[in-house]
């Protein structure tokens, strides 16, 4: 039965100031399947991406395939400093960890307040939001990773038991860019300008990643702040496993669990901590 | 558990000036802090639902009925008082969110099915009752930007409904259907009803809230201006609402 006793508070003009009580809400919450919902929303995202674009993936491949080639002219063929034949392949490698950094935070920022009319209307767990952003710019990244792994065989390099270790080193990647979305997801909700912060930053990266350069030109006052950049890190253990054949060097790969910890650690602490007011300012 | 639904002196107040969401405000804020103005959307609001109870909310346009499904929802939080939930919630506000226009009507449902809650398995069993009771299989592999606004109504419905949840809220939903879709729906949320399940409705419509609440409560400017039997507490919004400007 509804009580009927709620009638005195019609004249009540208390401000909340004055009720001491903080807030407190006990609720079952949402108890959904996460990882059906999180595969539902990686699918929205790929399809409506893809039926826009009458190319469909090609278009996934002809992105990293122009870079590669330009990058080759101008670094190969120009300035030619590198001389190695495997040129083409080794910037490709260099792209693919870049490429999906770049969109895949781009996506990951916005994508609080891209989602504004769900955001507002069901408790689904925020955080679902921008790790399904993140997650369906990597269907890009699987399909450029294909196309990786397709030149590397075409340039007569052999895979071995060295290429295991793809695995580890890019779930650690990923996990390391969804804390990063996860904390510029959530301040972009308070900071609009936050998104345009991401893409200058994105921007400056790509002449700190070793690209199209080889790390061994790096002088060496600054090595240390090269390892430490966790994007550097993948680049440079890509190039590891997929050219040298070898495995990577475990201080890289530390250096990437430390990111990937930190990252995801910092992200969902702001997150929590901004979550409550999303409601109010998307 | 005694109690499906009970809001205890729950108060949401909203910022004026929340378009103001740049850096340089930001930054100008931290300077001059505090000079925003806040209206009390609700204004320590309690009631207790017992399972089974239902509800109508009655009242205004930006009296806080939506604000107060909001924070049942789970969607907003207050900024005082105890809002306390036992069971899966399910709302029918604003029908459709996460829709998208360029994916087809079965692509839409599997979205908004996970949205609300529902496990693959789940899913895959409801997904021939959802389509059915929509009533527009026959367009189930269209695009939803060739429904009509109906279509698109009756599909989210359908999707909310299968949800089954154990307390229900609905907001002002049902228009856009036709007479007999919304024939169907009100048959629906009786058979929720007979099953036991709790029930909160915001409507402007006298008529529903009589017809399917035991309950009513009637907000204006947040406040709670009268709780108790439906057909009372609509009595006096009437009243109130005939007299010209009696506040």
């Amino acid at each position: 039965m509804a009580t009927p006793s709620a009638t005195g508070t019609q004249h009540d003009r208390g401000t909340p100031e004055s009720d001491p009580s903080p807030p407190r809400v006990t609720r079952m919450g949402w108890r959904g399947d996460s990882l059906f919902l999180l595969q539902n929303l990686i699918l929205k995202d790929f399809r409506i991406r893809y039926r826009n674009m009458s190319l469909g993936i090609l278009w996934s491949l002809i992105n990293p395939l122009v870079m590669m080639g330009v990058l080759t002219f101008v670094f190969h063929g120009v300035v030619g400093g590198d001389r190695s034949p495997a040129f083409p392949l080794f910037v490709l490698c260099g792209l693919v960890p870049y490429n999906f950094f770049a969109s895949a935070l781009i996506t990951g920022t916005t994508s609080m307040v891209d989602s504004a009319g769900l955001v507002k209307r069901l408790p689904v767990p925020r955080e679902i939001v921008p790790v399904a952003a993140v997650l369906s710019s990597g269907v890009h990244t699987v399909i450029q990773g294909a196309l990786l792994l397709g030149m590397t065989l075409a340039y007569g390099l052999r895979p071995g038991t060295q290429w295991f270790w793809l695995i580890p080193i890019w779930i650690l990647y990923v996990t390391f860019v969804c804390g990063l979305a996860l904390g510029a997801s959530a301040i972009n909700v308070f900071i609009r300008d936050t998104r345009y912060v991401v893409e200058s930053l994105t921007v400056v990266l790509f002449w700190l990643v070793p690209i199209f350069y080889s790390f061994s030109i790096i002088p060496a006052k600054y090595i240390e702040v090269y390892k430490f950049n966790p994007v550097a890190a993948l680049v440079l253990a890509m190039r590891n496993i997929l050219i040298d054949g070898l495995p990577p060097p475990m201080s890289l790969v530390v250096n990437m669990v430390i990111a990937a910890c930190v990252a995801m650690g910092l992200g969902l602490i702001i997150f929590g901590k901004l979550k409550p007011r999303f409601y109010e300012h998307i | 558990m005694s109690c499906a639904l009970r809001f205890d002196r729950v108060s949401k107040t909203f910022s004026r000036h929340t378009e103001t969401l740049l850096l340089r405000e930001r930054l100008l804020e931290m300077v001059r802090p505090g000079k925003r103005s806040r209206f009390e959307a609700l204004r320590r609001v309690s009631f207790e639902l017992a399972p089974g109870d239902s509800l109508g909310l009655i009242g205004p346009n930006g009296a806080g009925k939506s604000t107060l499904l909001n924070l049942a929802t789970g969607v907003a939080m207050p900024d005082s008082g105890a809002i306390e939930v036992n069971g899966r919630i399910s709302s029918l506000l604003e029908l459709g969110a996460g829709f998208h226009p360029d994916l087809t009507g079965a692509e839409n449902v599997r979205v908004n099915a996970a949205l609300m809650g529902l496990s693959r398995r789940e899913t895959a069993e409801r997904f021939d009752e959802i389509v059915e009771f929509s009533g527009v299989r026959d367009f189930i592999h269209e695009p939803l930007r060739h429904y009509s606004a109906g279509m698109t109504v009756r599909l989210a419905f359908s999707v909310a409904v299968s949800a089954e949840p154990d307390i229900l809220l609905i907001d002002e939903v049902l228009g856009a259907g036709d007479q007999a879709f919304y024939q169907r729906c009100l048959e629906k949320i009786q058979g929720f009803q007979r099953a036991g399940k709790t029930m909160v409705l915001a409507s402007h419509s006298s008529e529903l809230i009589t017809m399917l609440c035991q309950h009513a409560l009637w907000l204006q400017k947040g406040a709670v201006m009268a709780m108790g039997p439906a057909r009372e507490v609509v009595e006096a919004y009437r009243e109130s609402a005939a007299r010209p400007a009696a506040s």
